[in-house]
């Protein structure tokens, strides 16, 4: 019994000691590396470890391989929105995933409905831009609208916007996240925004193109400004 | 009897080491203050929260990387974090060799720091609750008028290397906060709601045609130049932007 009581708490310190311990030393996995001269006096060529160069003498830095793109199991690239896993509410009250936008060519803007000053004429920008995409084209597209005010902007209130702007065909959807998820999609886009009172909010002006996997194409940042590019773009991925 | 006794060390030597594990919070008592730039009433509102007393360590970064291993620097996704992420360390699972474990943990993305927090049940703070403690000395809560705090910060700015000393090294704070000033730049949940460009081509206070209702927000102090660094920084930012001077700590809501 004693025997006991003494392994017990021997086995007790023993979880104790271990269940910090983070400075284990693990076996490294030796990553490939290449190394070349930031002079390039040897052209192209390549070092399989660290050294100084044998023409100008300076270190050698490691360079990257450039890789191929990178897809994981799901079919998703790497600097895909559709790894963002979040959860959206759509106009029509639908619950979804920006990976079910996927393999059509999206056009994105951030804006919020009871927005005075620069959403109509964002809207308007959105508007534009569709106007000139081709009968043809329309059905490869969609048009993604994301409110930075997932308080305010219930699904009801996303549909009532789309209807009074004349936005509420099969190509437009309005998206309701979360305050986390809408400030990480807004991360993704390099959108900035802040509120400035209950209903009010200071945010970039920036409409984004994806291609149908999911990967930013073109920013188009600014109101009313030229949408030649951005039509160019979207033309170019939806052919 | 006896049993009961050694059973009970055993124990309280086990829940303080877990504890350690989880790293110290204290409370931070709310208020209103005016921050560098604010909402349209200048004034801001913080409600009482916990925030750690220090940042993130390498070695508690580590322990988050070995477990979830989408973190690690061989798999992270490039839409999370550029070039730069954990660039220092040896290899995925080990770090460099003049980088301390209780240093802080720097070259992390905003991504990464997010999902720390999240993964210990905690949160970045915000701009305006990290500028809430960070305005504290030793002895007051709000030091900012004090030229010696400004100061010290901006000295502290012209600094090398800060992020290689150890996390406690800088001064306690009237919160018991340790190292908001004097070790690494930090994340904020929001550092996206700085409406400055922080591109010299373009930096002017508002710019109007990018940002909406930008001239409602100003800056309120204008001799507050560390605070503007600050700013400046958060506004330069990208999320996946890995940066050897910038890490994080979290914070928690108190539940009531």
């Amino acid at each position: 019994m004693k025997h006991f009581k003494i392994l017990f708490s021997v086995f007790l310190m023993v979880i104790t000691l271990s269940s910090c311990n983070s400075n284990k030393s693990e076996k490294i996995n030796d990553e490939l590396a290449v190394y070349q001269c930031p002079m390039m006096c040897e052209g192209d060529k390549t070092y399989e470890e660290a050294g100084s160069c044998p023409i100008c003498k300076m270190d050698l830095q490691s360079i990257e391989i450039q890789e191929e793109k990178v897809i994981d199991e799901n079919g998703i690239s790497d600097e895909s929105i559709f790894n963002l896993t979040s959860k959206w509410n759509t106009e029509e009250g639908k619950e979804i995933q920006l990976e079910d936008l996927k393999g059509k060519t999206l056009v994105m803007v951030m804006i919020y409905t009871t927005c005075k000053a620069a959403c109509p004429r964002l809207v308007a920008d959105m508007r534009n831009i569709e106007a000139k995409i081709p009968d043809s084209s329309l059905d490869d597209l969609r048009f993604v609208l994301v409110s930075i005010d997932p308080i305010n902007d219930t699904p009801e209130r996303l549909k009532a916007f789309a209807i009074e702007n004349f936005m509420d065909g099969e190509q437009w959807t309005f998206l309701q996240g979360t305050e986390s998820s809408v400030r990480e999609f807004a991360n993704v886009l390099a959108v900035k925004y802040k509120q400035i009172s209950p209903l009010d909010f200071s945010h970039s002006n920036i409409i984004s193109v994806f291609n149908t996997e999911g990967e930013l194409m073109h920013q188009q940042e600014g109101l009313g400004v030229d949408n030649k590019e951005t039509i160019e773009t979207i033309l170019q991925l939806t052919q | 009897m006896k049993t009961v006794l050694r059973l009970t060390i055993c124990l309280l030597i086990f829940s303080m080491n877990t504890a350690n594990c989880q790293s110290k919070m204290v409370t931070i008592k709310g208020g209103t203050y005016i921050p560098l730039y604010g909402r349209d009433s200048m004034q801001v509102t913080i409600t009482d929260f916990q925030m750690d007393v220090y940042p993130i360590t390498n070695a508690q970064y580590l322990e988050f990387v070995k477990k979830y291993p989408k973190w690690k620097r061989s798999q992270v996704k490039k839409l999370f974090a550029d070039d730069n992420y954990l660039i220092n360390w040896k290899s995925d699972t080990s770090l460099g060799d003049n980088q301390s474990l209780n240093a802080p943990i720097t070259n992390v993305s905003w991504f990464a720091a997010n999902d720390y927090c999240e993964c210990q049940g905690k949160r970045l703070p915000t701009v305006d609750e990290w500028e809430y403690v960070a305005m504290a000395n030793e002895t007051m809560p709000d030091a900012r008028t004090l030229e010696t705090f400004n100061e010290y910060i901006l000295g502290w700015y012209e600094k090398p290397k800060t992020f290689n000393n150890d996390i406690g090294s800088t001064f306690k704070n009237y919160w018991n906060v340790y190292d908001l000033h004097g070790l690494v730049w930090e994340w904020t949940s929001d550092f996206n709601s700085v409406l400055i460009s922080g591109e010299s081509r373009k930096d002017v206070d508002k710019d109007s045609n990018l940002f909406c209702g930008s001239a409602a927000v100003g800056a309120t102090d204008l001799m507050n130049y560390a605070a503007f660094m600050r700013y400046a920084i958060r506004g330069s930012l990208k999320a996946k932007y890995s940066m050897k001077n910038l890490g994080f700590r979290c914070v928690q809501d108190i539940n009531k």
